[in-house]
Protein backbone atom coordinates (compact mmCIF):
# COMPACT_ATOMS: atom_id res chain seq x y z
CA UNK A 1 0.00 0.00 0.00
CA UNK A 2 2.92 2.38 0.61
CA UNK A 3 3.48 2.15 -3.12
CA UNK A 4 0.38 4.30 -3.52
CA UNK A 5 2.38 7.38 -2.57
CA UNK A 6 5.58 6.51 -4.37
CA UNK A 7 5.70 9.75 -6.31
CA UNK A 8 9.02 8.97 -7.94
CA UNK A 9 7.66 5.79 -9.47
CA UNK A 10 4.49 7.60 -10.53
CA UNK A 11 6.53 10.35 -12.19
CA UNK A 12 8.63 7.81 -14.03
CA UNK A 13 5.57 5.90 -15.26
CA UNK A 14 3.94 9.14 -16.40
CA UNK A 15 6.60 9.42 -19.10
CA UNK A 16 5.64 6.16 -20.74
CA UNK A 17 3.80 6.32 -24.04
CA UNK A 18 1.06 3.91 -23.13
CA UNK A 19 0.36 5.84 -19.93
CA UNK A 20 0.10 9.11 -21.84
CA UNK A 21 -2.19 7.40 -24.33
CA UNK A 22 -4.37 6.22 -21.46
CA UNK A 23 -4.48 9.71 -19.95
CA UNK A 24 -5.46 11.17 -23.32
CA UNK A 25 -8.28 8.66 -23.67
CA UNK A 26 -9.45 9.36 -20.13
CA UNK A 27 -9.43 13.12 -20.72
CA UNK A 28 -11.59 12.73 -23.83
CA UNK A 29 -14.02 10.45 -22.02
CA UNK A 30 -14.21 12.78 -19.02
CA UNK A 31 -15.17 15.66 -21.28
CA UNK A 32 -17.90 13.73 -23.08
CA UNK A 33 -19.26 12.07 -19.95
CA UNK A 34 -19.33 15.35 -18.05
CA UNK A 35 -21.07 17.18 -20.90
CA UNK A 36 -23.81 14.54 -21.23
CA UNK A 37 -24.13 13.81 -17.51
CA UNK A 38 -26.49 16.57 -16.31
CA UNK A 39 -29.00 15.72 -19.05
CA UNK A 40 -28.71 12.01 -18.22
CA UNK A 41 -29.48 12.78 -14.57
CA UNK A 42 -32.35 15.14 -15.41
CA UNK A 43 -33.86 12.61 -17.80
CA UNK A 44 -33.48 9.87 -15.16
CA UNK A 45 -31.42 7.72 -17.48
CA UNK A 46 -28.89 6.28 -15.01
CA UNK A 47 -30.25 2.78 -15.38
CA UNK A 48 -30.41 3.22 -19.15
CA UNK A 49 -26.70 4.08 -19.12
CA UNK A 50 -25.99 0.92 -17.16
CA UNK A 51 -28.09 -1.15 -19.55
CA UNK A 52 -26.44 0.40 -22.58
CA UNK A 53 -23.03 -0.36 -21.09
CA UNK A 54 -23.93 -4.04 -20.68
CA UNK A 55 -24.82 -4.24 -24.35
CA UNK A 56 -21.59 -2.47 -25.21
CA UNK A 57 -19.98 -5.34 -23.31
CA UNK A 58 -21.88 -7.85 -25.45
CA UNK A 59 -20.74 -6.06 -28.59
CA UNK A 60 -17.17 -5.96 -27.34
CA UNK A 61 -17.27 -9.68 -26.53
CA UNK A 62 -18.55 -10.44 -30.02
CA UNK A 63 -15.80 -8.30 -31.52
CA UNK A 64 -13.18 -10.08 -29.43
CA UNK A 65 -14.43 -13.45 -30.65
CA UNK A 66 -14.53 -12.31 -34.29
CA UNK A 67 -11.12 -10.67 -34.03
CA UNK A 68 -12.40 -7.17 -34.86
CA UNK A 69 -11.41 -4.15 -32.76
CA UNK A 70 -13.11 -4.23 -29.38
CA UNK A 71 -13.93 -0.51 -29.65
CA UNK A 72 -16.00 -1.07 -32.77
CA UNK A 73 -17.86 -3.94 -31.14
CA UNK A 74 -18.60 -1.86 -28.05
CA UNK A 75 -19.77 1.04 -30.20
CA UNK A 76 -22.10 -1.15 -32.25
CA UNK A 77 -23.49 -2.85 -29.14
CA UNK A 78 -24.14 0.44 -27.35
CA UNK A 79 -25.83 2.11 -30.30
CA UNK A 80 -28.06 -0.92 -30.91
CA UNK A 81 -28.91 -0.91 -27.20
CA UNK A 82 -29.76 2.80 -27.28
CA UNK A 83 -32.06 2.29 -30.27
CA UNK A 84 -33.66 -0.80 -28.71
CA UNK A 85 -34.33 1.03 -25.45
CA UNK A 86 -35.68 3.96 -27.41
CA UNK A 87 -38.03 1.74 -29.43
CA UNK A 88 -39.23 -0.62 -26.71
CA UNK A 89 -39.14 1.66 -23.69
CA UNK A 90 -41.18 4.56 -25.02
CA UNK A 91 -43.52 4.70 -22.06
CA UNK A 92 -42.13 5.90 -18.81
CA UNK A 93 -43.91 3.16 -16.85
CA UNK A 94 -42.34 0.47 -19.01
CA UNK A 95 -38.86 1.83 -19.43
CA UNK A 96 -37.44 0.50 -16.20
CA UNK A 97 -38.44 -3.10 -16.83
CA UNK A 98 -37.50 -2.99 -20.52
CA UNK A 99 -33.96 -1.97 -19.57
CA UNK A 100 -33.76 -4.81 -17.05
CA UNK A 101 -34.94 -7.31 -19.63
CA UNK A 102 -32.50 -6.21 -22.34
CA UNK A 103 -29.59 -5.75 -19.94
CA UNK A 104 -29.80 -9.24 -18.50
CA UNK A 105 -30.11 -10.94 -21.87
CA UNK A 106 -27.22 -8.91 -23.26
CA UNK A 107 -25.01 -9.85 -20.32
CA UNK A 108 -25.87 -13.52 -20.68
CA UNK A 109 -25.12 -13.45 -24.39
CA UNK A 110 -21.81 -11.72 -23.68
CA UNK A 111 -20.82 -14.41 -21.19
CA UNK A 112 -21.49 -17.09 -23.81
CA UNK A 113 -19.43 -15.22 -26.42
CA UNK A 114 -16.55 -14.93 -23.98
CA UNK A 115 -16.76 -18.65 -23.24
CA UNK A 116 -16.17 -19.32 -26.95
CA UNK A 117 -13.18 -16.98 -26.95
CA UNK A 118 -9.88 -18.76 -26.55
CA UNK A 119 -7.50 -15.82 -26.33
CA UNK A 120 -5.98 -14.26 -23.24
CA UNK A 121 -8.31 -14.19 -20.31
CA UNK A 122 -7.19 -10.69 -19.28
CA UNK A 123 -8.95 -9.44 -22.42
CA UNK A 124 -12.18 -10.98 -21.18
CA UNK A 125 -11.89 -9.40 -17.79
CA UNK A 126 -10.84 -6.11 -19.34
CA UNK A 127 -14.09 -5.36 -21.13
CA UNK A 128 -16.02 -5.82 -17.89
CA UNK A 129 -13.87 -3.72 -15.60
CA UNK A 130 -11.77 -1.73 -18.06
CA UNK A 131 -8.24 -1.98 -19.40
CA UNK A 132 -7.12 1.51 -20.03
CA UNK A 133 -3.47 0.55 -20.42
CA UNK A 134 -4.37 -1.46 -23.49
CA UNK A 135 -5.45 1.67 -25.40
CA UNK A 136 -3.64 1.92 -28.71
CA UNK A 137 -3.16 4.72 -31.19
CA UNK A 138 -6.05 3.61 -33.39
CA UNK A 139 -8.39 3.26 -30.39
CA UNK A 140 -7.52 6.79 -29.40
CA UNK A 141 -8.29 8.03 -32.90
CA UNK A 142 -11.70 6.37 -32.86
CA UNK A 143 -12.29 7.73 -29.37
CA UNK A 144 -11.47 11.31 -30.37
CA UNK A 145 -13.51 11.06 -33.57
CA UNK A 146 -16.57 9.71 -31.76
CA UNK A 147 -16.20 12.28 -28.98
CA UNK A 148 -16.06 15.15 -31.46
CA UNK A 149 -19.23 13.92 -33.17
CA UNK A 150 -21.05 13.58 -29.85
CA UNK A 151 -20.01 17.04 -28.66
CA UNK A 152 -20.95 18.76 -31.92
CA UNK A 153 -24.38 17.11 -32.06
CA UNK A 154 -24.92 17.93 -28.39
CA UNK A 155 -24.03 21.58 -28.97
CA UNK A 156 -26.51 21.81 -31.84
CA UNK A 157 -29.44 20.21 -30.00
CA UNK A 158 -28.59 21.42 -26.50
CA UNK A 159 -31.27 24.08 -26.00
CA UNK A 160 -34.23 22.16 -27.47
CA UNK A 161 -33.04 19.05 -25.62
CA UNK A 162 -32.88 20.90 -22.29
CA UNK A 163 -36.30 22.41 -23.01
CA UNK A 164 -37.79 19.00 -23.83
CA UNK A 165 -36.16 17.50 -20.74
CA UNK A 166 -37.24 19.98 -18.07
CA UNK A 167 -40.46 21.28 -19.57
CA UNK A 168 -41.86 18.85 -22.16
CA UNK A 169 -45.38 20.26 -22.40
CA UNK A 170 -44.29 23.82 -23.15
CA UNK A 171 -41.43 22.61 -25.37
CA UNK A 172 -43.94 20.65 -27.45
CA UNK A 173 -46.19 23.71 -27.59
CA UNK A 174 -43.28 25.76 -28.91
CA UNK A 175 -42.69 23.25 -31.69
CA UNK A 176 -39.66 21.42 -30.26
CA UNK A 177 -39.53 17.92 -31.83
CA UNK A 178 -39.69 16.22 -28.42
CA UNK A 179 -40.33 12.79 -29.97
CA UNK A 180 -37.14 12.33 -31.89
CA UNK A 181 -34.85 14.19 -29.53
CA UNK A 182 -35.12 11.34 -27.02
CA UNK A 183 -33.80 8.56 -29.27
CA UNK A 184 -31.15 10.90 -30.67
CA UNK A 185 -29.91 11.68 -27.18
CA UNK A 186 -30.01 7.97 -26.33
CA UNK A 187 -27.69 7.30 -29.27
CA UNK A 188 -25.28 10.02 -28.09
CA UNK A 189 -25.30 8.43 -24.65
CA UNK A 190 -24.74 5.04 -26.28
CA UNK A 191 -21.65 6.27 -28.13
CA UNK A 192 -20.24 7.86 -24.97
CA UNK A 193 -20.95 4.69 -23.02
CA UNK A 194 -19.08 2.60 -25.55
CA UNK A 195 -16.08 4.89 -25.13
CA UNK A 196 -16.34 4.48 -21.36
CA UNK A 197 -16.37 0.70 -21.63
CA UNK A 198 -12.81 0.90 -22.93
CA UNK A 199 -11.60 2.79 -19.93
CA UNK A 200 -13.53 1.85 -16.81
CA UNK A 201 -15.30 -1.18 -18.25
CA UNK A 202 -18.95 -2.00 -18.76
CA UNK A 203 -19.72 -2.46 -15.09
CA UNK A 204 -18.39 0.90 -13.97
CA UNK A 205 -19.31 3.33 -16.74
CA UNK A 206 -21.96 4.87 -14.51
CA UNK A 207 -19.16 6.23 -12.29
CA UNK A 208 -18.15 8.64 -15.05
CA UNK A 209 -21.44 9.20 -16.86
CA UNK A 210 -23.76 9.68 -13.89
CA UNK A 211 -21.93 10.22 -10.60
CA UNK A 212 -20.16 13.50 -11.51
CA UNK A 213 -23.39 15.05 -12.81
CA UNK A 214 -25.36 13.79 -9.81
CA UNK A 215 -22.75 15.43 -7.57
CA UNK A 216 -22.94 18.70 -9.53
CA UNK A 217 -26.74 18.73 -9.28
CA UNK A 218 -26.38 18.77 -5.49
CA UNK A 219 -24.46 22.02 -5.43
CA UNK A 220 -25.92 24.10 -8.26
CA UNK A 221 -29.25 24.60 -10.00
CA UNK A 222 -27.73 26.30 -13.03
CA UNK A 223 -27.67 23.93 -16.02
CA UNK A 224 -24.54 25.59 -17.39
CA UNK A 225 -22.60 25.51 -14.15
CA UNK A 226 -23.75 21.94 -13.54
CA UNK A 227 -22.29 20.94 -16.90
CA UNK A 228 -18.98 22.67 -16.18
CA UNK A 229 -18.77 21.06 -12.73
CA UNK A 230 -19.69 17.65 -14.11
CA UNK A 231 -16.86 17.90 -16.65
CA UNK A 232 -14.39 18.96 -13.93
CA UNK A 233 -15.52 16.14 -11.63
CA UNK A 234 -15.40 13.53 -14.41
CA UNK A 235 -11.92 14.68 -15.48
CA UNK A 236 -10.71 14.60 -11.88
CA UNK A 237 -12.01 11.06 -11.44
CA UNK A 238 -10.77 9.73 -14.79
CA UNK A 239 -7.31 11.34 -14.82
CA UNK A 240 -6.80 11.16 -11.07
CA UNK A 241 -7.81 7.52 -11.04
CA UNK A 242 -5.23 6.60 -13.64
CA UNK A 243 -2.43 8.54 -11.97
CA UNK A 244 -3.15 7.07 -8.55
CA UNK A 245 -3.27 3.55 -9.96
CA UNK A 246 0.17 3.79 -11.57
CA UNK A 247 2.51 3.20 -8.64
CA UNK A 248 0.66 0.36 -6.93
CA UNK A 249 -0.30 -1.14 -10.30
CA UNK A 250 -3.80 -1.64 -8.92
CA UNK A 251 -6.93 -1.60 -11.11
CA UNK A 252 -7.73 1.85 -12.55
CA UNK A 253 -11.44 1.24 -12.10
CA UNK A 254 -11.24 1.26 -8.33
CA UNK A 255 -9.53 4.63 -8.19
CA UNK A 256 -11.85 6.19 -10.79
CA UNK A 257 -14.96 5.05 -8.97
CA UNK A 258 -13.52 5.91 -5.54
CA UNK A 259 -12.68 9.50 -6.55
CA UNK A 260 -16.04 9.85 -8.25
CA UNK A 261 -17.84 8.60 -5.15
CA UNK A 262 -15.83 10.84 -2.82
CA UNK A 263 -16.71 13.92 -4.89
CA UNK A 264 -20.36 12.90 -4.72
CA UNK A 265 -20.23 12.54 -0.93
CA UNK A 266 -18.54 15.92 -0.53
CA UNK A 267 -21.19 17.58 -2.69
CA UNK A 268 -23.95 16.01 -0.64
CA UNK A 269 -22.36 17.29 2.55
CA UNK A 270 -22.10 20.78 1.05
CA UNK A 271 -25.77 20.65 0.05
CA UNK A 272 -26.74 19.46 3.54
CA UNK A 273 -24.80 22.21 5.28
CA UNK A 274 -26.24 24.85 2.94
CA UNK A 275 -29.74 23.49 3.50
CA UNK A 276 -29.33 23.77 7.27
CA UNK A 277 -28.03 27.31 7.03
CA UNK A 278 -30.89 28.18 4.69
CA UNK A 279 -33.55 26.84 7.03
CA UNK A 280 -31.95 28.57 10.01
CA UNK A 281 -32.07 31.84 8.11
CA UNK A 282 -35.72 31.25 7.24
CA UNK A 283 -36.53 30.63 10.88
CA UNK A 284 -34.79 33.79 12.01
CA UNK A 285 -37.37 35.70 10.03
CA UNK A 286 -37.57 38.83 7.98
CA UNK A 287 -34.16 38.83 6.28
CA UNK A 288 -35.17 36.14 3.85
CA UNK A 289 -35.73 37.64 0.39
CA UNK A 290 -38.53 35.15 -0.20
CA UNK A 291 -40.52 36.65 2.68
CA UNK A 292 -40.40 40.06 1.05
CA UNK A 293 -42.26 38.89 -2.05
CA UNK A 294 -45.72 40.34 -2.25
CA UNK A 295 -48.02 39.95 -5.22
CA UNK A 296 -48.29 43.33 -6.89
CA UNK B 1 -47.99 56.97 -45.32
CA UNK B 2 -47.66 53.38 -46.41
CA UNK B 3 -44.53 52.43 -44.53
CA UNK B 4 -43.75 48.80 -43.92
CA UNK B 5 -44.84 48.96 -40.32
CA UNK B 6 -48.32 50.27 -41.10
CA UNK B 7 -48.64 47.56 -43.76
CA UNK B 8 -47.80 45.00 -41.15
CA UNK B 9 -50.31 46.52 -38.79
CA UNK B 10 -52.96 46.41 -41.48
CA UNK B 11 -52.17 42.78 -42.04
CA UNK B 12 -52.43 42.11 -38.32
CA UNK B 13 -55.84 43.80 -38.26
CA UNK B 14 -56.99 41.85 -41.29
CA UNK B 15 -56.05 38.45 -39.83
CA UNK B 16 -57.53 37.43 -36.53
CA UNK B 17 -55.30 35.91 -33.86
CA UNK B 18 -57.35 32.76 -34.23
CA UNK B 19 -59.67 31.84 -37.09
CA UNK B 20 -61.66 28.64 -36.81
CA UNK B 21 -64.23 27.74 -39.44
CA UNK B 22 -66.64 24.80 -39.49
CA UNK B 23 -64.34 22.86 -37.23
CA UNK B 24 -65.15 19.41 -35.89
CA UNK B 25 -63.20 17.04 -33.74
CA UNK B 26 -64.10 13.40 -33.20
CA UNK B 27 -62.36 10.40 -31.73
CA UNK B 28 -63.90 7.25 -33.11
CA UNK B 29 -67.65 7.68 -32.74
CA UNK B 30 -67.33 10.25 -29.99
CA UNK B 31 -67.66 13.83 -31.27
CA UNK B 32 -66.10 16.40 -28.97
CA UNK B 33 -67.55 19.30 -30.92
CA UNK B 34 -68.55 20.14 -34.49
CA UNK B 35 -69.57 23.18 -36.54
CA UNK B 36 -67.33 25.41 -34.44
CA UNK B 37 -66.77 28.90 -35.85
CA UNK B 38 -64.63 31.22 -33.78
CA UNK B 39 -62.64 34.28 -34.70
CA UNK B 40 -60.53 35.89 -32.01
CA UNK B 41 -59.37 39.43 -32.75
CA UNK B 42 -56.03 40.79 -31.60
CA UNK B 43 -56.40 42.05 -28.05
CA UNK B 44 -59.49 39.96 -27.34
CA UNK B 45 -59.85 37.88 -24.17
CA UNK B 46 -61.82 34.69 -24.69
CA UNK B 47 -62.51 32.30 -21.84
CA UNK B 48 -63.15 28.64 -22.67
CA UNK B 49 -65.41 27.00 -20.10
CA UNK B 50 -67.00 23.62 -19.74
CA UNK B 51 -66.91 20.42 -17.71
CA UNK B 52 -64.02 17.97 -17.82
CA UNK B 53 -63.89 15.99 -21.05
CA UNK B 54 -65.72 18.60 -23.12
CA UNK B 55 -62.64 19.17 -25.29
CA UNK B 56 -61.21 22.38 -23.86
CA UNK B 57 -57.63 21.17 -23.73
CA UNK B 58 -58.04 19.43 -27.08
CA UNK B 59 -59.01 22.77 -28.59
CA UNK B 60 -55.67 24.14 -27.38
CA UNK B 61 -53.91 21.16 -28.95
CA UNK B 62 -55.59 21.96 -32.26
CA UNK B 63 -54.38 25.55 -32.05
CA UNK B 64 -50.85 24.37 -31.25
CA UNK B 65 -50.84 22.01 -34.23
CA UNK B 66 -50.64 18.90 -32.06
CA UNK B 67 -54.08 17.63 -33.00
CA UNK B 68 -55.55 17.73 -36.51
CA UNK B 69 -59.22 18.62 -36.94
CA UNK B 70 -61.66 16.00 -38.18
CA UNK B 71 -63.25 18.67 -40.36
CA UNK B 72 -63.01 22.39 -40.96
CA UNK B 73 -60.16 24.86 -41.04
CA UNK B 74 -58.09 26.68 -38.50
CA UNK B 75 -55.51 29.44 -38.71
CA UNK B 76 -53.40 30.78 -35.87
CA UNK B 77 -51.76 34.22 -36.18
CA UNK B 78 -52.34 34.02 -39.91
CA UNK B 79 -50.65 30.66 -40.51
CA UNK B 80 -51.44 26.99 -40.19
CA UNK B 81 -51.39 25.79 -36.55
CA UNK B 82 -47.98 24.50 -35.51
CA UNK B 83 -46.20 26.57 -38.15
CA UNK B 84 -45.97 29.81 -36.23
CA UNK B 85 -45.66 28.53 -32.69
CA UNK B 86 -43.00 31.11 -31.86
CA UNK B 87 -45.77 33.71 -32.10
CA UNK B 88 -47.86 31.78 -29.61
CA UNK B 89 -47.26 31.86 -25.86
CA UNK B 90 -48.42 28.88 -23.84
CA UNK B 91 -49.08 28.89 -20.10
CA UNK B 92 -49.74 25.37 -18.78
CA UNK B 93 -51.39 24.26 -15.59
CA UNK B 94 -49.14 24.33 -12.55
CA UNK B 95 -47.50 20.96 -11.96
CA UNK B 96 -45.08 19.83 -9.30
CA UNK B 97 -41.54 19.81 -10.63
CA UNK B 98 -38.69 17.62 -9.43
CA UNK B 99 -37.13 19.32 -6.40
CA UNK B 100 -33.64 18.37 -7.52
CA UNK B 101 -34.11 19.58 -11.09
CA UNK B 102 -31.03 21.49 -12.25
CA UNK B 103 -32.97 24.53 -13.40
CA UNK B 104 -33.36 27.99 -11.94
CA UNK B 105 -36.35 30.24 -12.39
CA UNK B 106 -34.54 32.40 -14.90
CA UNK B 107 -33.52 29.35 -16.93
CA UNK B 108 -37.18 28.40 -17.25
CA UNK B 109 -37.97 31.89 -18.53
CA UNK B 110 -34.97 31.82 -20.88
CA UNK B 111 -36.21 28.61 -22.49
CA UNK B 112 -39.31 30.56 -23.53
CA UNK B 113 -37.04 32.95 -25.42
CA UNK B 114 -34.79 30.58 -27.36
CA UNK B 115 -35.38 27.03 -26.07
CA UNK B 116 -36.71 26.00 -29.46
CA UNK B 117 -33.61 27.15 -31.37
CA UNK B 118 -30.78 24.94 -32.55
CA UNK B 119 -27.14 25.78 -31.97
CA UNK B 120 -25.26 27.00 -28.94
CA UNK B 121 -26.55 30.57 -28.90
CA UNK B 122 -23.28 31.74 -27.40
CA UNK B 123 -23.45 34.93 -29.42
CA UNK B 124 -25.80 37.48 -27.98
CA UNK B 125 -25.52 36.09 -24.46
CA UNK B 126 -25.47 39.57 -22.95
CA UNK B 127 -28.61 40.71 -24.77
CA UNK B 128 -30.25 37.45 -23.78
CA UNK B 129 -29.38 37.86 -20.12
CA UNK B 130 -30.83 41.38 -20.14
CA UNK B 131 -34.04 40.24 -21.84
CA UNK B 132 -34.53 37.39 -19.39
CA UNK B 133 -33.88 39.71 -16.42
CA UNK B 134 -36.47 42.16 -17.77
CA UNK B 135 -39.05 39.43 -18.27
CA UNK B 136 -38.41 38.09 -14.78
CA UNK B 137 -38.69 41.58 -13.35
CA UNK B 138 -41.92 42.29 -15.22
CA UNK B 139 -43.67 39.51 -13.29
CA UNK B 140 -42.05 40.52 -10.00
CA UNK B 141 -40.03 37.30 -9.75
CA UNK B 142 -36.55 38.76 -9.44
CA UNK B 143 -36.08 37.78 -5.80
CA UNK B 144 -36.49 34.05 -6.49
CA UNK B 145 -35.28 33.83 -10.11
CA UNK B 146 -32.05 32.12 -8.99
CA UNK B 147 -33.76 29.47 -6.87
CA UNK B 148 -34.29 25.96 -8.23
CA UNK B 149 -37.73 25.90 -9.87
CA UNK B 150 -38.64 22.65 -8.14
CA UNK B 151 -38.41 24.38 -4.77
CA UNK B 152 -40.65 27.33 -5.63
CA UNK B 153 -44.30 27.57 -4.64
CA UNK B 154 -47.02 26.96 -7.21
CA UNK B 155 -47.77 30.68 -7.44
CA UNK B 156 -44.12 31.57 -7.95
CA UNK B 157 -43.81 28.91 -10.66
CA UNK B 158 -46.87 30.23 -12.48
CA UNK B 159 -45.54 33.78 -12.47
CA UNK B 160 -42.36 32.49 -14.08
CA UNK B 161 -44.54 30.58 -16.55
CA UNK B 162 -46.24 33.82 -17.55
CA UNK B 163 -42.83 35.46 -18.03
CA UNK B 164 -41.74 32.40 -20.06
CA UNK B 165 -44.78 32.72 -22.32
CA UNK B 166 -44.53 36.51 -22.71
CA UNK B 167 -40.78 36.83 -23.32
CA UNK B 168 -41.24 35.74 -26.94
CA UNK B 169 -43.69 38.66 -27.43
CA UNK B 170 -46.52 36.44 -28.68
CA UNK B 171 -49.51 37.57 -30.73
CA UNK B 172 -51.64 34.96 -29.02
CA UNK B 173 -51.52 33.61 -25.50
CA UNK B 174 -52.96 30.15 -24.88
CA UNK B 175 -53.60 29.45 -21.21
CA UNK B 176 -54.48 25.93 -20.05
CA UNK B 177 -55.93 26.27 -16.56
CA UNK B 178 -53.01 28.40 -15.35
CA UNK B 179 -54.82 29.28 -12.12
CA UNK B 180 -55.72 25.74 -11.04
CA UNK B 181 -54.29 24.89 -7.60
CA UNK B 182 -53.30 28.50 -6.87
CA UNK B 183 -54.62 30.47 -3.91
CA UNK B 184 -56.80 33.54 -4.53
CA UNK B 185 -53.98 36.07 -4.22
CA UNK B 186 -51.84 34.28 -6.76
CA UNK B 187 -54.82 33.72 -9.04
CA UNK B 188 -55.33 37.47 -9.11
CA UNK B 189 -51.64 38.22 -9.68
CA UNK B 190 -51.26 35.80 -12.57
CA UNK B 191 -54.50 37.02 -14.15
CA UNK B 192 -53.39 40.64 -13.87
CA UNK B 193 -50.03 39.87 -15.49
CA UNK B 194 -51.81 38.32 -18.46
CA UNK B 195 -54.36 41.13 -18.61
CA UNK B 196 -51.63 43.79 -18.54
CA UNK B 197 -49.95 42.19 -21.54
CA UNK B 198 -53.20 42.15 -23.47
CA UNK B 199 -53.93 45.80 -22.68
CA UNK B 200 -50.44 47.06 -23.48
CA UNK B 201 -49.62 45.10 -26.63
CA UNK B 202 -52.89 43.75 -27.94
CA UNK B 203 -52.00 40.09 -27.46
CA UNK B 204 -55.09 37.96 -27.86
CA UNK B 205 -55.82 35.60 -24.96
CA UNK B 206 -57.55 32.22 -25.07
CA UNK B 207 -58.01 31.19 -21.48
CA UNK B 208 -59.14 27.65 -20.69
CA UNK B 209 -60.55 27.46 -17.18
CA UNK B 210 -63.22 25.71 -15.17
CA UNK B 211 -63.65 28.76 -12.95
CA UNK B 212 -64.59 32.00 -14.68
CA UNK B 213 -64.62 34.32 -11.68
CA UNK B 214 -60.90 35.11 -11.42
CA UNK B 215 -60.87 36.31 -15.04
CA UNK B 216 -64.48 37.58 -15.31
CA UNK B 217 -63.66 41.34 -15.29
CA UNK B 218 -61.40 40.90 -18.34
CA UNK B 219 -63.38 38.43 -20.43
CA UNK B 220 -64.77 39.73 -23.73
CA UNK B 221 -66.39 36.51 -24.83
CA UNK B 222 -67.00 33.03 -23.49
CA UNK B 223 -66.83 29.76 -25.40
CA UNK B 224 -68.83 27.29 -23.33
CA UNK B 225 -68.42 23.63 -24.32
CA UNK B 226 -70.70 20.89 -22.98
CA UNK B 227 -70.92 17.33 -24.26
CA UNK B 228 -70.58 18.11 -27.99
CA UNK B 229 -72.58 21.35 -27.87
CA UNK B 230 -71.23 24.85 -27.41
CA UNK B 231 -72.16 28.50 -27.07
CA UNK B 232 -70.20 31.63 -27.88
CA UNK B 233 -71.06 35.08 -26.56
CA UNK B 234 -70.36 37.70 -23.95
CA UNK B 235 -70.48 36.52 -20.33
CA UNK B 236 -73.77 38.38 -19.93
CA UNK B 237 -75.27 36.43 -22.85
CA UNK B 238 -73.90 33.00 -22.07
CA UNK B 239 -73.83 32.90 -18.29
CA UNK B 240 -77.57 32.87 -17.64
CA UNK B 241 -79.79 30.15 -16.23
CA UNK B 242 -81.79 29.86 -19.46
CA UNK B 243 -78.90 29.52 -21.90
CA UNK B 244 -76.89 27.12 -19.74
CA UNK B 245 -79.98 25.02 -18.98
CA UNK B 246 -80.48 24.68 -22.72
CA UNK B 247 -76.81 23.94 -23.30
CA UNK B 248 -76.60 21.27 -20.60
CA UNK B 249 -80.06 19.93 -21.43
CA UNK B 250 -80.77 19.81 -17.72
CA UNK B 251 -81.72 22.38 -15.11
CA UNK B 252 -78.80 24.66 -14.32
CA UNK B 253 -79.06 27.74 -12.18
CA UNK B 254 -76.71 30.69 -12.62
CA UNK B 255 -76.40 32.84 -9.51
CA UNK B 256 -74.71 36.23 -9.44
CA UNK B 257 -73.29 37.19 -6.06
CA UNK B 258 -71.10 40.22 -5.46
CA UNK B 259 -69.87 40.48 -9.05
CA UNK B 260 -69.21 36.74 -9.23
CA UNK B 261 -70.99 34.09 -11.23
CA UNK B 262 -71.79 30.70 -9.76
CA UNK B 263 -73.18 27.87 -11.81
CA UNK B 264 -75.28 25.51 -9.70
CA UNK B 265 -76.39 22.09 -10.89
CA UNK B 266 -73.89 21.74 -13.72
CA UNK B 267 -72.22 18.80 -12.00
CA UNK B 268 -75.43 16.80 -11.50
CA UNK B 269 -76.53 17.70 -15.02
CA UNK B 270 -73.53 15.75 -16.23
CA UNK B 271 -73.12 12.93 -13.78
CA UNK B 272 -71.46 10.80 -16.47
CA UNK B 273 -68.68 13.31 -16.51
CA UNK B 274 -67.93 13.43 -12.84
CA UNK B 275 -65.77 10.33 -13.13
CA UNK B 276 -63.52 12.02 -15.67
CA UNK B 277 -61.13 14.01 -13.61
CA UNK B 278 -58.53 14.17 -16.30
CA UNK B 279 -59.36 15.85 -19.48
CA UNK B 280 -56.67 13.97 -21.35
CA UNK B 281 -58.05 10.52 -20.59
CA UNK B 282 -59.84 9.96 -23.85
CA UNK B 283 -58.67 13.00 -25.76
CA UNK B 284 -55.16 11.60 -26.10
CA UNK B 285 -54.73 10.66 -29.76
CA UNK B 286 -51.82 8.25 -29.17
Amino acid sequence: MDKLFDFELTARLLQLDFVLMALGAAAVLGLVAGALGPLIVMRRMSFAVHGTAELAFTGAAAALLLGIGVSYGALAGAVIAALLLGLLGGRESERDSVIGVILSFGLGLGVLLLWFYEGRSSNKFGILVGQIVAIEQQDLELLVGAAVVVLIVLAVIYRPLLFATVDPAVALARGVPVRWLSPLFAVLVGIATALGVQIVGALLVVALMVTPAAAAARVTASPWLATVLAVVFAETAALGGIVLSLAPGAPVSFFVTAISFTIYLVCRVIAYVRGRQGSLRDLSGSDSPRAAVRPS
Amino acid sequence: MSTTSTDEMDAAVATGAVEIGGAALAFGDRTLWSGLDLRIEPGEFVAVLGPNGSGKTTLLKVLLGQQPLSAGAVRVAGTAPGKGNHRVGYVPQQRAMDQQLTLRGRDLVGLGLDGDRWGTGLRGMRARRRKVAEAVDSVGATSYASSPVGQLSGGEQQRLRVAQALIGEPDLLLCDEPLASLDLTHQRTVTELIERRRRETGTAVLFVTHEINPVLPHVDRVLYLVGGRFLIGTPAEVMTSETLTELYGAPVEVVRVGGQIHVAGAQSALCEDTVHHHEHDHAEPV
